[in-house]
């Protein structure tokens, strides 16, 4: 390694991608963490996606037990964690193996030498040492011993070599906190925080961080070894944090439960990535009115919160795939029964386990159709991080408000997904006050409301409001049981035109980017929101006649969508399954809206959008 | 949610009837059970408006519909999921779960299990008439082996489960067992799981008549009901017989039960165990014994009151700051890690 000193300049950069990659016990996702919040701190806008690996304990130094955390951060509106890598972090030889294939060519590579051992090269199934053999040649690759290093820095304070090893992260921290000129401070505190009950690994790990930091700032550099700038983004002033999705949906339903004015939320769920994490995030918020029950099963989890609401407390269950399927039959019971429950699904690759670490949309049928009868039900989905918020507040106000159980559909990628957040002014927050019936005169359990349909909702312990209720068809005028034929044809158009007039009360669909008229809209719902935005003002930069409409509302849709969609020649619809709301679109419609799928079990990729744009203009299929 | 009782003018058991035709076979024992309910309840004086009656599916559960308390007909095998979530949300009602031995053991098997162990406040009341009575009469995993039914044409060749041994075995802590047409011992069972704090579980020998009549005739029939039932006290003697000429010891070397002649010409009286329904071994020895060689053990067979689920579960949430006050949204949205972006 070149030794000589240089006085280097800052190269100045719009936007950069950065990888961190290492075996799961190498710290990585608290280094992301870490970068990110110094990032958020500089004032660069962001957007961050941790990997890891499905594996708990994966052998030490497998190509399947690496974990990797992205994030891109730059001056201008960030909305995806980025399609190609410009800097990757290599902690040992099995996450070079696996991460290098994004890396954009002419990328930068940064490498433990001291993890380049013969065994991990073996373990990681390298014939030959990539760093000698050539196969690097596209990239830029910058060798460092982060282990020897790290140990030196890390010596006055007496570790266990083993303790000693796992502060190498944070020498590499420090190292790409100095190349894009971050600071430090936040995370020295951190770190003392972290580790307030044992000093000596508090103060190691800081001057793990401090010697990779001063590695970058003095003589001991590779002349390759370059800092950057990235500007800040030009943001609106106010608080901010960053927020992933997961916790963006608990503040959110915490925010809907006191919107509508309700004491309490029961929240039931069963152990299941990528739902757990909602589960255990809100275990930690009773202060706020949360009470968490770690159910059986998902089918007791959804009875708990139908339980729930029959009692007049917010009632919500979060689940994923396998045990999305399971709460298919107390779907049906809260339909019939008319009672208002939120139901979370952390989307994954399926069918049956699938990839349980992996993002897909691929429930939206399961969704919308997935139940025995006719059972409509209110269907929402969240966007980005940020909009998980609101899009929660939003699934709390449909339910109370229709008497309905509203499914939100989120994803594995949402639930991890971090960007900033400027603080709303949580005394501005939208106010829909339920009211529990009381009144005894003339009651009965349908007795509905007559613009929303919504039955009336009276709790047990009031007083002369007993009543009945159950999974058995009821008559539309006593509540009583009924096998009437003509009651029941009327009970499933009502609650058909209930579900229906829910678009009444939802804003007319927008446009997001673009045009509400021209050649090609391309129509996305959930998490693919930033890689459709950010290929849609790609493809408008370059002249394309294109627009980005990005649909919250999948049941019902808003009124005006389908005028909207009659508005644009071609419809181009990208999502992260088979095909299902480009369906959805042509059987409500009618219109000849084209399907663009990915089920690989990742986001969809800017460029991969770009290009379906580009073939839809040119009237290819 | 606050509840407000009202206390009027002290109820009947007419008054926890509802007004609908009530629809089981005639002569069926669920008619009995609801009489004893009612009963309890006009005894207990259970305002109407806190009780609330949550069932699964099966011939039993339709059981809410004729009651003029809250009630909640849900999904086969569910109900203890939904009674849970009732008391998680308002620990202050009064909640009841009827279920069927295929609800209850079968398809809900494992929600029986779990909200026993976690001592939900309920009173679980498990009526067993051996047979799926709903669907016609297919066998049940509480059915004998042998059990001829249309799914069994030629005899069931399945152990059958023991409801009180299962509830036993999944933790409960209060198990008793009644036979329908005893209407004044079920009305007793019934007001003592009201009184215990923790899930209740009352199993109730329930004649099918239609698919399954008489399956506990030789140990209910008039004719043998004295020398086959053992009605167990707390603190007293376990004897039984029509002179209650006959008890229950521990077989000397061994931990099994015995049955021993008692008065002149018996064993000495200090020999007999007395009930202990704090002993959940003895528990265990009693509800295994089953006729010929042994009576049925009826009345409370276990009583060891803990701490509710939903007490602990809030004591929990209160320790954590839960008060039921709106708490700070702002102050949670900026817990940790926030900048400030000036204008
Ligand atoms: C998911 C589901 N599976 C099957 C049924 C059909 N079913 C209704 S009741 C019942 C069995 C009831 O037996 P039990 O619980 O012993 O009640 P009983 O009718 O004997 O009182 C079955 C299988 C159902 N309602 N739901
Ligand atoms: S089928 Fe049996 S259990 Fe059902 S109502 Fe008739 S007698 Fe009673
Ligand atoms: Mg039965």
């Amino acid at each position: 390694m070149d030794t000589t000193s240089t006085l280097r300049t800052r190269q100045a950069r719009e936007a950069v991608v950065i990888r961190f990659a290492g075996d799961s016990g190498d710290g990585m996702q608290v280094t992301g963490s870490r970068f990110t919040v110094e990032t958020a701190l500089a004032g660069n806008d962001l957007t961050t996606f941790p990997d890891f690996p499905a594996e708990i304990r994966a052998p030490a130094g497998t190509t399947f037990g690496v974990s990797a955390f992205q994030i891109q951060f730059g001056a201008r509106d960030v909305v995806t964690p980025g399609d190609a890598v410009d800097v990757l972090v290599a902690m040992n030889p099995a996450a070079l193996k696996v991460e290098v294939k994004d890396l954009r060519r002419g990328g930068t590579i940064l490498v433990d030498t001291g993890a380049f051992t013969e065994r991990n090269l073996t373990k990681a199934g390298f014939p030959a040492n990539p760093l000698e053999d050539g196969s690097l040649a596209p990239y830029q690759v910058l060798t460092f011993d982060i282990t020897r290093l790290t140990t030196e820095a890390v010596k006055p304070f007496g570790l266990s070599s083993r303790e000693a090893h796992r502060c190498r992260n944070m020498w590499a921290l420090g190292l790409m906190l100095w190349m894009y000129g971050r600071d430090r401070q936040a995370t020295i505190e951190w770190l003392h925080r972290k580790f307030a009950d044992r000093a000596e690994l508090a103060q190691a790990n800081v001057a793990a961080v401090n010697a990779g930091h001063a590695f970058g700032e003095t003589a001991e550099m590779s002349e390759h070894l370059v800092g950057y700038t990235v500007p800040s983004a030009p943001v609106e002033p106010g608080r901010y944090r960053t927020v992933s999705g997961t916790e963006a949906l608990a503040w959110g339903l915490i925010a809907g439960m006191r919107a509508a004015g309700l004491e309490k939320m029961i929240f039931a769920g069963y152990p299941i990535t990528p739902a757990s994490l909602l589960l255990h995030t809100l275990a930690n918020l009773k202060a706020y009115g949360v009470v968490t029950f770690q159910a059986e099963d998902e089918i007791a989890a959804i009875g708990a919160a139908i339980g729930a609401a029959y009692s007049g407390a917010l009632g919500v269950t979060s689940s994923s795939g396998p045990g999305m399927a399971l709460k298919t039959e107390m779907l049906g019971l809260a339909i019939a029964t008319e009672l208002p429950i939120v139901v979370i699904n952390s989307q994954r690759a399926g069918p049956s386990t699938g990839m349980p670490t992996k993002a897909e949309q691929s429930d939206l049928f399961q969704a919308v159709h997935g139940r025995n009868g006719d059972a409509p039900l209110a269907v929402i989905a969240a966007a980005t991080a940020v909009d998980c918020f609101e899009v929660a507040i939003e699934a709390v106000r449909i339910a109370t408000t229709y008497m309905t159980p509203v499914i939100v559909l989120s994803d594995a990628y949402l639930a991890h997904a971090a960007e900033p957040w400027r603080l709303p002014d949580a005394t501005a927050l939208p106010k829909f006050p339920v009211h529990f019936r009381t009144d005894p005169a003339d009651f009965h359990p349908f007795l509905r409301d007559p613009v929303t349909l919504a039955r009336a909702w009276a709790v047990p312990g009031t007083p002369g409001l007993e009543h009945r209720i159950g999974g058995l068809e009821k008559d539309y005028d006593t509540g009583h049981i009924s096998y009437d034929p003509d009651n029941h044809a009327r009970m499933t158009r009502t609650r058909a035109a209930k579900i229906a007039g829910i678009a009444s009360g939802i804003p007319p669909q927008r446009v997001a980017l673009g045009d509400d008229h021209g050649a090609v809209a391309v129509v996305g719902w959930g998490s693919t929101y930033g890689a459709i935005h950010r290929a849609v003002s790609e493809a408008r930069d370059e002249g394309g006649d294109v627009s980005h409409i990005h649909l919250r509302y999948l049941n019902p849709f808003p009124r005006n969508l389908g005028e909207l969609l009659s508005r644009f020649e071609r419809i181009l619809v990208p999502e992260m399954n088979d095909g299902q709301l480009v369906q959805l679109l042509r059987a409500a419609y009618l219109v000849p809206a084209i399907g663009l799928s990915k089920v690989e079990g990742k986001p969809f990729k800017v460029s991969e959008i770009v290009q379906a744009i580009e073939s839809t203009l040119k009237g290819q299929p | 949610m606050t509840v407000t009782t009202i206390t009027d003018a002290e109820l009947a058991p007419k008054d926890y009837a509802s007004d609908q035709e009530v629809r089981w076979c005639p002569g069926c024992g669920d008619y009995a059970i609801l009489k004893a309910v009612q009963k309890a309840l006009a005894e207990l004086g259970a305002p109407r408006e806190r009780t609330v009656f949550v069932s699964g599916i099966g011939c039993a559960a339709r059981f809410p519909y004729y009651l003029s308390t809250y009630g909640f007909h849900t999904i086969h095998g569910r109900a203890p999921a939904i009674a849970t979530g009732i008391k998680l949300a308002n620990p202050g009602l009064d909640v009841w779960v009827v279920t069927g031995d295929g609800d209850g053991l079968s398809i809900g098997g494992n929600h029986m299990l779990h909200v026993l162990r976690r001592n939900v406040d309920l009173q679980i009341i498990l009526f067993n008439n051996e047979i799926y009575g709903l669907t016609k009469g297919q066998y049940s995993p509480t059915s004998r082996r042998g059990t001829h039914s249309p799914s069994t044409p030629q005899g069931s060749i399945e152990s059958p489960v023991s409801p009180c041994a299962f509830a036993l075995g999944a933790g409960a802590r209060f198990v008793a067992r009644a036979v329908d047409t005893q209407q004044p011992e079920v009305v007793a069972l019934l007001k003592r799981a009201h009184a215990h704090h923790g899930a209740s579980f009352v199993e109730v020998f329930q004649n099918c008549v239609v698919f399954n009549d008489g399956v506990f005739d030789h140990f209910t029939s008039k004719d043998v009901a004295s020398d086959t039932q053992l009605h167990v006290e707390h603190g007293k003697p376990l004897v039984f017989g029509r002179n209650r000429e006959r008890g229950l010891r521990l077989k000397p070397g061994t931990v099994a039960l015995e049955v021993v002649p008692v008065g002149e010409g018996g064993v000495p009286p200090g020999d007999i165990l007395v009930h202990d329904e704090t002993n959940r071994a003895l528990a265990q020895l009693l509800v295994a014994l089953e006729p010929p060689a042994f009576p049925v053990a009826l009345g409370v067979l276990y009583c060891n009151p803990a701490a509710s689920y939903e007490a602990e579960v809030y004591a929990q949430a209160r320790a954590a700051g839960f008060t039921g006050e709106p708490a700070d949204l702002g102050a949670l949205l900026r817990r940790e890690g926030t900048w400030t972006v000036a204008p």
